[in-house]
């Protein structure tokens, strides 16, 4: 399945990632690569194989009470944030 | 006593009973090593060495007023590879992204750690996010083999194995998504165990194929290994896909021998691709557990070759989402003085995330976009299933399955770099194990006559962890094999 520059480029903005001309064409030609060698597990048969998503042997989704308990401060849990002002992260304007 | 940074954390401990050394001894042992020789190997991102001897000095004290419990981990330097979260002390991902990212809060693998007082050492270099082979996509530097300078540790936990090697530390953690324990395990000549899907807490470690990675432990011995798994297994109710399987007494089960072990070797592991060298050693090996009373069988596993497809669009797709958080809002680095929102996201993560990383988000995004999830994604997800039939077969004849760990021996640096195609290549043998979700461990089998390491891949069935550390001892203290001392080390 030949992939074009394009289409590396609109994948590309849903990851939002941005790349140079250079670097486009470049990752373009190792994509292509990896997508060649991927390819060969259409000859797999896999008509009647139901997918596995997760390895874990027991089906059922673990539950827990669903009680409250103390979690990070507040200024603990923002200590890290890049903008921060007043307990809140602080990104460009949004709303016009 | 001398040479204390040589003993294993049995001798360490018999040694500390014995009130031979004290606890400030052992943790100046390692810092001595770790400031000799990790200029040249450069397994450390960063190292905790006051708060080291600080914790030491207060052991000391407490055990000379019969204060403290000796657990087996008591007074031990562990390294942790850092892409483990540990409270206060900066956890990076080897990315510029998280450059100076300090966790709120400690892994719980790293939690249990310290509940018996081990000590945490250091945080270890590794791939960035851990995705990778060799240690050089690390966004800060390369690591180098303690065994060869001028070859690569493998990876993605190549800081964590290059620590062990080079006596810097007796123990460390690592992660494994695809092999990143068991691959540089095997090329630095040490012993690495990938635990089964769900054996260790996932909590706090920084995700990046959350279906595929697990938390364990490099060390000098199979016994050690043992011993850590112990510390740092079990359920956790902060990781809901944690098992609630018991954790069994590894350390005991260690000494139970194999006689009548039934052990399988997957033909296709030895086919096409393989080092003569390596191949060789695995005959030998085989040869040898015939003389220990182990039945020997071919079996196959004919998903094989179609393991590394499967696993880099599982494992990329995984990571295409869990990535996406890096968006510089709540932590980590952000692009300065962005013109809009959108241009934050952007540009942040095309500054933050290398090569590598970019790669894999790409193709993660590819395979999960609208129109390409049949073909990529999900088909992926079936041949997953396919390929963990093949060991789930198997695994009704034999107890357990030995092969090389990897194809190739140490290679060098930037040999491989610049293509990723290849370098994935080299995983062949143990990727299957994540996307089976079974346990693995490797350890050192020869050396060549360069003084490179052969490692050995032991595979067993779900939560048989303490089957395979049987037989990894008892080949173990068949071959009494040593470590080389390495070449760039002061003469003594």
């Amino acid at each position: 399945m030949p992939i074009t520059v394009e289409e590396v480029l609109k994948i590309a903005n849903l990851a939002n990632l941005s790349f140079s001309q250079e670097q486009l064409e470049h990752f373009t030609h190792q994509f292509q690569e990896i997508l060649n060698y991927v390819a060969q597990l259409e000859e797999v048969p896999t008509e009647h194989v139901t997918a596995t998503f997760h390895t874990i042997l027991s089906r059922e989704t673990p539950v827990r009470q669903d009680a409250t308990a103390p979690s990070l401060p507040v200024e603990r849990a923002m200590a890290n944030a890049p903008d921060a002002v007043e307990g809140q992260f602080r990104v460009p304007r949004v709303i016009e | 006593m001398s040479e204390i940074w040589r003993l294993s954390i049995e001798e360490l401990q018999k040694a500390i009973r014995d009130r031979m050394v004290s606890f400030r001894d052992v943790a100046d042992a390692y810092l001595t090593r770790i400031r000799e020789y990790d200029g040249e190997v450069g397994a450390f991102l960063s190292v905790q060495a006051d708060t080291v001897l600080k914790q030491a000095e207060d052991l000391d004290r407490k055990y000379h007023r019969g204060d403290l419990r000796l657990e087996s981990l008591t007074g031990i330097p562990i390294a942790v590879k850092d892409v483990i979260s540990t409270e206060g002390i900066r956890t990076t991902c080897a990315s510029r992204i998280l450059e100076n990212y300090v966790p709120p809060y400690d892994a719980t693998a790293v939690q249990r750690l310290k509940e018996q007082n081990a000590l945490i050492l250091g945080k270890t270099n590794c791939d960035e996010f851990a995705m990778g082979s060799s240690t050089e996509t690390s966004g800060f530097f390369t690591t180098r083999n303690p065994l060869d300078l001028e070859r690569v540790p493998g990876g993605s936990s190549g800081g964590s194995a290059a620590c062990v090697a080079a006596w810097e530390a007796p123990a460390s953690l690592g992660t494994d998504t695809g092999g990143s324990i068991r691959q540089p395990a095997a090329f630095c000549g040490v012993v690495g165990l990938k635990p089964t899907y769900g054996r260790v807490s996932r909590y706090g470690l920084v995700a990046f194929a959350s279906s595929l990675d697990v938390i364990g432990p490099f060390a000098n011995t199979v016994r050690d290994v043992a011993i850590v798994l112990k510390a740092i297994a079990g359920k956790d109710r902060r990781d809901s896909t944690s098992s609630h399987q018991p954790v069994e007494d590894y350390l005991l089960e260690t000494d139970k021998g194999v006689k009548g072990m039934r052990v399988g070797i997957p033909s296709e592991w030895l086919g096409s691709g393989l080092d003569d060298a390596i191949k060789e050693s695995i005959q030998l090996i085989t040869k040898r557990l015939q003389k220990m009373d182990c039945s020997l069988q071919e079996v196959h596993l004919p998903h094989t070759k179609y393991a590394i497809a499967t696993y880099y669009l599982i494992a990329t797709a995984e990571a295409s989402s869990n990535l996406a958080r890096y968006d510089g809002v709540k932590y980590g680095y952000r692009t300065p003085r962005p013109a809009d929102l959108e241009e934050m996201y952007r540009k942040t993560r095309s500054e933050g995330f290398g090569d590598e990383v970019k790669r894999r988000i790409m193709l993660g995004t590819y395979a999960l976009s609208s129109g390409y999830y049949d073909a990529f994604y999900l088909k992926a997800g079936k041949v997953r299933t396919l390929v963990t039939q093949d060991y789930l077969k198997v695994f009704e004849e034999v107890d357990l399955l030995v092969g090389p760990t990897t194809p190739i021996l140490p290679f060098k640096l930037g040999e491989k770099i610049s293509d990723p195609l290849e370098m994935y290549l080299t995983d062949v043998y143990t990727v299957t194990a994540n996307l089976a979700g079974i346990p693995g461990l490797s350890l050192p089998i020869a050396f060549t006559s360069a003084g490179l390491p052969v490692g050995l891949q032991i595979l067993g069935p779900h939560f048989q962890e303490a089957k395979l550390l049987r037989l990894g001892h008892a080949i173990e203290q068949d071959l009494g094999l040593e470590r080389p001392r390495l070449a760039f080390e002061k003469a003594v």
